[in-house]
C-alpha cells in the first residue's frame, strides 16, 4: 500500500497503528508468580522503537514487578520477552541492552559522579579517551558538568537523579527502564525534569519504560500509556484517548476527575444510542453505536470540564441536560469547581474556566443551575 | 543534654575512668622506671625497652604472636566476611538457623572449653601442635566476630546497588570485587582489626593449642610473671596496650566514616 508524506509522518509518530511496524519489544504472555500470589498475570504488550511509554496503576499492581522483567532481575514464571527479535529469556541482567534508572538512585557511595557514570563503560572494557568523552558528552547532557567530582553524599536529591539518568544513559541502551524516576523530587522540579527527559528522550531516540503511579506525569510525557490494575493491563493508548474515551470505568475514575451515572441502553444498533439514567434524570444521546445490548445495566461518563453550566435552561432539558441545585464552589484561580447536587440526589461536578475576571460570579450557592454536554462529550462504558 | 557537668558528674566520670584506666597508667609510667625494683621510682629511663630487645625469648615470642595475628586475622577476615554475607544475603535456606546460631556459639563459649575442645580436635587429627594449631584455632575463634561486623553492615546495604551494578554490565564477581567489597570494606577492615587483637591477647586458648617451640607474648609473660614482675615485662606490655589502643582507634574511626557514607547515600 502506498502511503503518502502525510501518512508516513504521522505513522512514524504512531507506529502502533502501523501494520508493517515490527515491535521493538514484546511481552508475551507475562505471568509472575510469588509463591501462589501472582503479581503479573499474562501480560502481552508491544512497545515500538523511541516510545516513551508509561506503566501507570495504583500501588502494589505489579508495575515494579514488570519493569524488574524487562530488566531481566526477575524471571517471569511464565512467557517470553523478545527485544530486536532476540529471546531474553536465558540473558542475564549484565548482558541485557537495556539499562535501568532505580527509584532509590542507587549511586555507588564510594565513587564520584564520573567514576559513576564511567562504570557501565568500564565494564564493556571500552578505550580510556571513549570512555572519557561519552562520560563528558552526557554530564553535560544533564548539566553536572560542576560536579563531576562530587561524591554521591555530596549531592542534592535532584541532582542525584541526573547522574543516575547519566549513568543509565552513557551506555546508548535500546530501551531505558525508569521507575519512578522523579518519585524523591518537590512538584516544581518535577515538571522541569518531566519536560528535560522527554526533550533528552527525543534528541537520543531511545525507548523509555517509565513507571509512575503520577497520572499527570504519565499524561504530559507518554506516547502511550498501560494502566494497569491487580497485575493486568486494563487499557493501553495514547493519553488523549486514555483521557477522551477510557474503555471501563476503572480506567476513568483513575485518570483524572469524572462524573459517572448508571442507566439502562436504549435502541444500541442504530447510530445514535441512548441511555436512559434516572441518576442523571435525563436520556443521554451519544452520536454514536454501542456493542452494549439493549436493555443492559451501563455507565455514562462525563469529565467535568465537558460541561455547560448555566442558570438558563438550554432548548431541551429532557436531552443531555442534568439539572440540580449548587452545592458547593471550589475557586482554584484558573478555574472553578461546582459541586451540584441533581434532583435524583447525586452529586455532579462541573469545572468551568475563569475567562471574565468578575469578583461576584454569575453562579452562587443555592442556585438552581442546568448542566448540558454536546452529545460527543460522553462515553457509555459497559463495567 | 546540654545541661553543665556538675560537680557529682566530674567526681564519677573520674572514679570511673580511674578505676578503668589507673593500672595500665602505673604500667605505663613504671616502665620507664630507671630502677630494678618494680614499685619504687627510681627515675625517667628507656633502658627496659633496649633490654627488651637484647632479650632473644621475649624477642621470638613477640614474633610467633605477631605472625599468628597476621596469618590468623587475615584468613578470619575472609572467612567471616564470606559467612557474614550468606548469613544476610540468603534470605532463608535450610539450616539456616542453625548456621547462625553457629557462627555465634564461639563468641559466648568459655574461653577454656574451646580451648579444650580445639586441643582435643587437633590431638584426634594427629596434627603436631605449634604455632599452626596456635593460628587455626586463633581463626576459628575471631571469624564470628568478623561475621557478626560485616553482617550487622550488610543490614544497612542497598540492594539495589548490586543490581544497579549488574544492570550497566558488571558481571555477579566483578559487581563483588567493584561495588559490595568496597563499600562493605570499613566493616572488613574493622573486623580485621578486631581478630587481630583478639589474637593478639589471647592467652587460653594459645595455651591450650601450643606446643614446643611456639610461645605466643602472652604466654611468655605470663610465665615470667609468675617469677616476678620485672620492669621488662612492663615494657612489653606497654608496647601491647598501644598496638591494642591503636588498633581500637582506627576501627572506631573507620566505622564512624562508613556510618557517614551511608548515611548521606539515603536522603
Ligand atoms: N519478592 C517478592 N515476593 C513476594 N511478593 C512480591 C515480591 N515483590 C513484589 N511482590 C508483590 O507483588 C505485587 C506487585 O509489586 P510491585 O512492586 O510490582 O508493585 P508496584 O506496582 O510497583 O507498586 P508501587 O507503586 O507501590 O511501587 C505486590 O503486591 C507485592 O507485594
Ligand atoms: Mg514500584
Amino acid at each position: 500500500m502506498k502511503q503518502t508524506p502525510e501518512k508516513r509522518n504521522a505513522l512514524r509518530d504512531t507506529p502502533w497503528l502501523d501494520p508493517e511496524q515490527t515491535p521493538h519489544v514484546q511481552l508475551l504472555d507475562i505471568r509472575k508468580n510469588y509463591g501462589d500470589f501472582t503479581a503479573v498475570d499474562n501480560i502481552s504488550l508491544d512497545i515500538y522503537k523511541g516510545e516513551f511509554f508509561s506503566l501507570l496503576g495504583p500501588s502494589g499492581c505489579g508495575k515494579t514487578t514488570l519493569l524488574r522483567m524487562l530488566a531481566g532481575f526477575e524471571i517471569p514464571t511464565q512467557g517470553r520477552i523478545i527485544l530486536d527479535g532476540e529471546d531474553m529469556s536465558a540473558v542475564p541482567p549484565y548482558a541485557r541492552p537495556v539499562n535501568m534508572m532505580f527509584q532509590s538512585y542507587a549511586l555507588f557511595p564510594h565513587m564520584n559522579v564520573e567514576k559513576n557514570i564511567a562504570f557501565g563503560l568500564k565494564q564493556d572494557k571500552v578505550p580510556k579517551a571513549e570512555i572519557q568523552e561519552r562520560v563528558a558528552e552526557v554530564i553535560e547532557l544533564v548539566q553536572m558538568q560542576k560536579f563531576a567530582k562530587r561524591k554521591p553524599h555530596q549531592l542534592s536529591g535532584g541532582q542525584k537523579q541526573r547522574v543516575a539518568l547519566a549513568r543509565s544513559l552513557v551506555k546508548r541502551p535500546k530501551m531505558l527502564l525508569l521507575d519512578e524516576p522523579l518519585g524523591a523530587l518537590d512538584k516544581k522540579l518535577r515538571q522541569d525534569t518531566q519536560f528535560e527527559l522527554m526533550a533528552i528522550q527525543e534528541k537520543l531516540g531511545i525507548t523509555f519504560v517509565i513507571v509512575t503511579h503520577d497520572q499527570e506525569e504519565a499524561m504530559t510525557v507518554s506516547s502511550r500509556i498501560a494502566v494497569m490494575d491487580h497485575g493486568r493491563i486494563v487499557q493501553v493508548a495514547t493519553p488523549t484517548q486514555i483521557y477522551e474515551f477510557p474503555n471501563s470505568r476503572y480506567v476513568a475514575e483513575f485518570i483524572g476527575e469524572i462524573n459517572i451515572f448508571q442507566g439502562v441502553v436504549e435502541n444500541s444498533d442504530s447510530e445514535n444510542a441512548a441511555i436512559i439514567s434516572e441518576e442523571a434524570g435525563c436520556r443521554v444521546e451519544t452520536g454514536r453505536s454501542t456493542d452494549i445490548a439493549e436493555n443492559a445495566h451501563a455507565w455514562v461518563a462525563i469529565r467535568p470540564e465537558k460541561f455547560d453550566i448555566s442558570t438558563e435552561p438550554p432548548s431541551d432539558t429532557r436531552v443531555n441536560c442534568m439539572q440540580g441545585e449548587v452545592w458547593d464552589i471550589g475557586y482554584l484561580g484558573n478555574l472553578s469547581v461546582y459541586h451540584v447536587k441533581l434532583d435524583s440526589g447525586k452529586m455532579a461536578m462541573a469545572v468551568r474556566t475563569n475567562r471574565a475576571r468578575s469578583i461576584e460570579s454569575s453562579i452562587t450557592w443555592e442556585d438552581r443551575v442546568y448542566l448540558s454536554w454536546h452529545p460527543s462529550a460522553a462515553v457509555i462504558l459497559s463495567n | 543534654m546540654h545541661s553543665r557537668l556538675s560537680a557529682f558528674n566530674i567526681t564519677a566520670l573520674v572514679t570511673g575512668f580511674a578505676f578503668l584506666y589507673l593500672p595500665i597508667v602505673i604500667l605505663v609510667i613504671f616502665s620507664f622506671n630507671a630502677s630494678r625494683l618494680v614499685t619504687v621510682w627510681g627515675g625517667f629511663s628507656t633502658q627496659w625497652y633496649g633490654a627488651l630487645l637484647e632479650n632473644e625469648g621475649i624477642r621470638s615470642a613477640a614474633a610467633v604472636t605477631l605472625k599468628v595475628a597476621l596469618i590468623s586475622s587475615t584468613f578470619a577476615t575472609v572467612l567471616g566476611t564470606l559467612a557474614g554475607l550468606i548469613l544476610a544475603r540468603f534470605g532463608s535456606f535450610r539450616g539456616r538457623t542453625l548456621f547462625s546460631g553457629m557462627i555465634y556459639a564461639p563468641m559466648v563459649m568459655p574461653e577454656v572449653i574451646t580451648g579444650l575442645s580445639l586441643l582435643l580436635a587437633f590431638v584426634a587429627l594427629a596434627i603436631d601442635r605449634g604455632m599452626m594449631t596456635i593460628t587455626l584455632a586463633h581463626i576459628t575463634f575471631s571469624l564470628c566476630y568478623v561475621a557478626v561486623v560485616v553482617q550487622s553492615r550488610l543490614v544497612t546495604f542497598d540492594n539495589a546497588l548490586e543490581e544497579a551494578a549488574m544492570d550497566l554490565g558488571a558481571t555477579p564477581a566483578r559487581t563483588f570485587f567493584q561495588v559490595t567489597l568496597p563499600v562493605i570494606m570499613p566493616a572488613v577492615v574493622s573486623g580485621w582489626l578486631l581478630s587481630f587483637t583478639l589474637s593478639l591477647d589471647d592467652l587460653v586458648i594459645a595455651s591450650f593449642t601450643s606446643g614446643p617451640g611456639a610461645t605466643t607474648l602472652p604466654m611468655k609473660i605470663y610465665s615470667q610473671v609468675r617469677l616476678g614482675v620485672t620492669p621488662e615485662i612492663n615494657a612489653v606490655s606497654t608496647i601491647i596496650v598501644g598496638l591494642v589502643a591503636g588498633g581500637v582507634i582506627i576501627a572506631s574511626l573507620i566505622a564512624k566514616q562508613a556510618r557517614r557514607d551511608s548515611d548521606a547515600n539515603h536522603p
